[in-house]
C-alpha cells in the first residue's frame, strides 16, 4: 500500500510535464479505462441488487408482504385460520416463506455446528499441532477439498450417505435435514478450517513464548491464550461458513427431501429457500405471481448472506488492524 | 499442587489428542468417499464413455456432449472474465489510492464471492436474458434469438461468479512484483502504462494463469447458476454452427443454443432420470470425471502458485 504512494499524483504530474501531450492524453485515457474496469465488482453487486429487486418487488404488488408470512384461510363457518404453507401452484396459492426459512435454518444450523467443531479443530491442528513439513502438504490438501464441486458432494450423500444414515439412525424420511447438513458440512469445514488457521497463525509467537515461559502446557497455551486472542477471526470464519450454508443449493436440493414441512425435527424432509428457487424456476411461467415470488426469495437470500458476509469482513478487517504490532 | 498439575497435563494431552483425532477422522471419511467414487466410477470409464453421447433414454452411452458443453461454456467464460478481472486488479493495485471508494470496491469483491450461486442464476435470468438479451433482440430484430436461455448467457453469468477469483489472484501477483522494478522502468523514462505493460504484467503472468485455472475449475463445478440458463437434459446435437465466409466454412460453438453440462448431467441423472438406480454406474463415472477434472486443475494451480512464490521469494 505505502509503496504506491511514491508515484501518487504529485510525482506523476511533475514528470508528466516532460512528456508529450499525446502521451499524456493516452495515459489518462488508459487510466480511465482501468478505473471503469476496476469498479466492475461493485457494478455487478449493484446490478444484482437492482435486477433482483426489480423482479422481486413486483411480488409485493401482486402478493403482499403479509402473504409471505401466512395465508389467511376462512372456512365455511367464517372462522379465520393462519396457514403457514408454501403451495404456489395450488388454485388457492399460498406463499408463506416460514417453512422455507425453517428448512434453511434446520439444514444450515446443524451444518454450522458440526463444521465449527471439526473446522476449528482442524484449524488448531494445522496451526498449533501439525509439524511444519506436514502442514506444507496439508494446506493445499484442504484447498483441494474445498474445490470439490457441490454437486459431487450432493451426489455422494444421495448415493452413499443417505443409505448409511438410514440404516444407522432409522430416520422418518430417508432424505432429511440431517443428511443435507452432513453434506453441507463438507463445504463449510474447509472454509472454517483455513480461516481459523489464518487467524491462529496471525497471533504473534511472543504470546506463545510468554505463555510457555509462565509454565503453561501446550493445551493451556492454545485454549487460554491463542484461541481467545484469535476469537474474532475464528468467529468471522464461523459467520462466513453459516452464510455459505444458507446459500448452498445443490446439496440441499438433492439430499433434503424437498417437502415444505413446518418442523423442528431434523430427521424429516425439509425444503430450503435455495432449493425452492432451483426446483421451481425452471417450470414457472415468466411474469406469474409464482415467478415474482421466487425472485422475492432471492432477495431474502441475497440480503441475509450480504449482511453475514459484511459482518465477517468487518470483523476480519478490525482483526488485521489490531494484529499489526 | 503436584496432583493438580498432573491432572492438567492429562486433560491437555486428551484435548490435543481429540484435536488430532478430529483431523484424522475427517481425512479418513474423505478418503473413503473419494475411493468409493473412484472404485465405482473407474469400472465404466473408457475412451468411449468420454466421447459417446447418451443413448437409449440416457441409460447407456457416455458423456461426450456434456464434456463438450462444459469446455465450451468455461472457455467462453474465461474470455469474459479474465480481461475484466485483470483490468480490475490493475486499477486497484497500480492506479487506485487507498480511498473510501477503493475500499468499497475491495469489500464488494469479497461480497461478490459470497453471493449464493443460485442468486447468480436469478441475476443471469433477470439481467442477461430478460434485459440484455430481449433488448438485443429488439434492436437487432432477430426475433427470439438472444432473449432465451443459451450458452452465451450461462458463460456470462459464470464469468461474474468467478470474477472475484481472477481479481484476487491477479492482485496478489501484481502486489508481489517488487517496487524496484517499477522504479527502474520509470527511471528509464517509461510512462506508467509502458511500465505496467512491459515490466509488471509479464512478471504477473503466472499469477494471472493461476487465477484463470482456479476460475475454470470453479465454473466447471457450478450447477445451481446454470439450472435455468440453458443447461439441457439431453440434446441430440452439439451446440455448434457453421460459420461461412464465402465458400470457406468452419464449425464453431453456437453461443445462442442450449448445451449439456457435466455437473448438471450428474444432477439430473441422480435425481430426475426415469431410473436412477439403473444408471448408478454412469453417475459414478460422470462424477469421477468431474472430480478428476477439478482436482487436476486445482493441483496445477497450486503447483503453479507454489513455484511462482518461490521465484518471487528469490528476488
Amino acid at each position: 500500500m505505502e509503496e504506491k504512494d511514491f508515484f501518487s499524483k504529485s510525482a506523476d504530474s511533475k514528470y508528466a510535464k516532460r512528456i508529450g501531450k499525446f502521451t499524456r492524453v493516452k495515459e489518462s485515457a488508459i487510466k480511465f479505462f482501468f478505473a471503469v474496469n476496476g469498479a466492475m465488482a461493485l457494478i455487478f453487486i449493484i446490478l444484482i441488487f437492482i435486477f433482483l429487486f426489480k423482479e422481486g418487488f413486483k411480488a409485493l404488488e401482486h402478493i403482499g408482504l403479509l402473504d409471505f408470512l401466512f395465508f389467511d384461510r376462512a372456512d365455511a363457518s367464517g372462522i379465520h385460520q393462519k396457514v403457514f404453507e408454501w403451495y404456489p401452484t395450488s388454485e388457492e396459492a399460498r406463499y408463506s416463506l416460514v417453512p422455507l426459512l425453517l428448512g434453511t435454518l434446520l439444514t444450515a444450523i446443524p451444518a454450522t455446528i458440526i463444521s465449527t467443531l471439526l473446522g476449528v479443530g482442524t484449524g488448531i491442528y494445522l496451526s498449533e499441532v501439525a509439524n511444519p513439513k506436514l502442514k506444507e502438504f496439508l494446506k493445499p490438501a484442504i484447498e483441494l477439498f474445498a474445490g470439490i464441486p457441490t454437486v459431487v458432494l450432493g451426489f455422494i450423500m444421495l448415493a452413499v450417505g443417505a443409505s448409511f444414515f438410514n440404516d444407522l439412525l432409522n430416520p422418518t424420511n430417508r432424505l432429511n435435514a440431517f443428511v443435507a447438513s452432513i453434506g453441507l458440512s463438507f463445504v463449510i469445514i474447509p472454509i472454517i478450517a483455513s480461516l481459523t488457521e489464518d487467524a491462529l497463525h496471525s497471533i504473534p509467537n511472543d504470546l506463545r513464548m510468554a505463555s510457555y515461559g509462565l509454565g503453561a502446557t501446550k493445551w493451556q497455551t492454545v485454549s487460554r491464550v491463542i484461541l481467545p486472542a484469535a476469537f474474532s477471526g475464528v468467529s468471522a470464519s464461523i459467520i462466513l461458513g453459516f452464510g455459505r450454508a444458507i446459500g448452498e443449493t445443490m446439496i440441499v436440493l438433492m439430499c433434503a427431501g424437498n417437502a415444505a414441512n413446518i418442523t423442528a425435527d431434523i430427521f424429516l424432509s425439509v425444503r430450503t429457500m435455495t432449493a425452492t428457487i432451483a426446483a421451481e424456476m425452471g417450470e414457472v411461467s415468466q411474469g406469474s405471481d409464482h415467478y415474482y415470488a421466487l425472485f422475492f426469495i432471492g432477495i431474502v437470500l441475497f440480503t441475509i448472506t450480504f449482511f453475514l458476509n459484511l459482518a465477517a469482513e468487518i470483523i476480519i478487517s478490525k482483526m488485521r488492524k489490531k494484529n499489526t504490532f | 499442587m503436584e496432583l493438580k498439575k498432573r491432572k492438567q497435563d492429562i486433560a491437555g494431552t486428551i484435548s490435543l489428542s481429540v484435536v488430532r483425532l478430529m483431523f484424522f477422522f475427517l481425512v479418513v471419511v474423505l478418503i473413503l468417499l473419494l475411493s468409493k467414487i473412484f472404485i465405482e466410477g473407474v469400472s465404466v470409464l473408457s475412451l468411449n464413455f468420454l466421447i459417446d453421447e447418451p443413448r437409449n433414454n440416457m441409460t447407456e452411452g457416455g458423456i461426450g456432449p456434456a464434456i463438450f458443453g462444459t469446455i465450451a461454456v468455461t472457455l467462453l467464460m474465461v474470455l469474459f472474465t479474465v480481461p475484466l478481472g485483470v483490468f480490475s486488479a490493475i486499477y486497484l493495485n497500480e492506479y487506485a489510492k487507498d480511498t473510501f471508494f477503493t475500499r468499497i470496491i475491495r469489500t464488494s469483491i469479497n461480497n461478490l464471492a459470497g453471493v449464493p450461486s443460485i442468486v447468480f442464476g436469478l441475476f443471469g435470468l433477470g439481467f442477461f436474458i430478460l434485459f440484455i438479451g430481449k433488448n438485443l433482440d429488439n434492436i437487432l430484430e432477430t426475433g427470439l434469438l438472444f432473449g432465451q436461455p443459451a450458452l452465451l448467457w450461462a458463460s456470462a453469468t459464470l464469468a461474474v461468479l468467478v470474477l472475484p477469483i481472477v481479481i484476487v489472484s491477479t492482485l496478489e501477483a501484481l502486489n508481489s512484483v517488487p517496487k524496484s522494478h517499477r522504479d527502474a522502468s520509470y527511471g528509464l523514462g517509461a510512462t506508467k502504462w509502458q511500465t505496467i505493460k512491459n515490466v509488471v504484467l509479464p512478471q504477473a503472468r503466472p499469477g494471472i494463469l493461476t487465477g484463470t485455472i482456479l476460475a475454470i475449475s470453479r465454473g466447471a463445478g457450478e450447477t445451481a447458476p446454470i439450472l435455468f440458463l440453458g443447461a439441457a437434459f439431453f440434446l441430440p446435437n452439439l451446440p455448434v454452427a457453421d460459420l461461412c465466409i464465402g465458400d470457406y466454412c468452419i464449425t464453431i460453438v453456437n453461443p445462442t443454443e442450449q448445451f449439456m453440462y457435466l455437473a448438471y448431467h450428474i444432477f439430473i441423472m441422480a435425481t430426475q432420470s426415469s431410473n436412477p438406480t439403473q444408471t448408478l454406474p454412469l453417475q459414478y463415472g460422470s462424477t469421477l470425471v468431474l472430480i478428476v477434472l477439478t482436482f487436476l486443475l486445482n493441483i496445477t494451480a497450486i503447483v503453479f502458485r507454489y513455484r511462482f512464490r518461490k521465484i518471487l521469494g528469490r528476488l
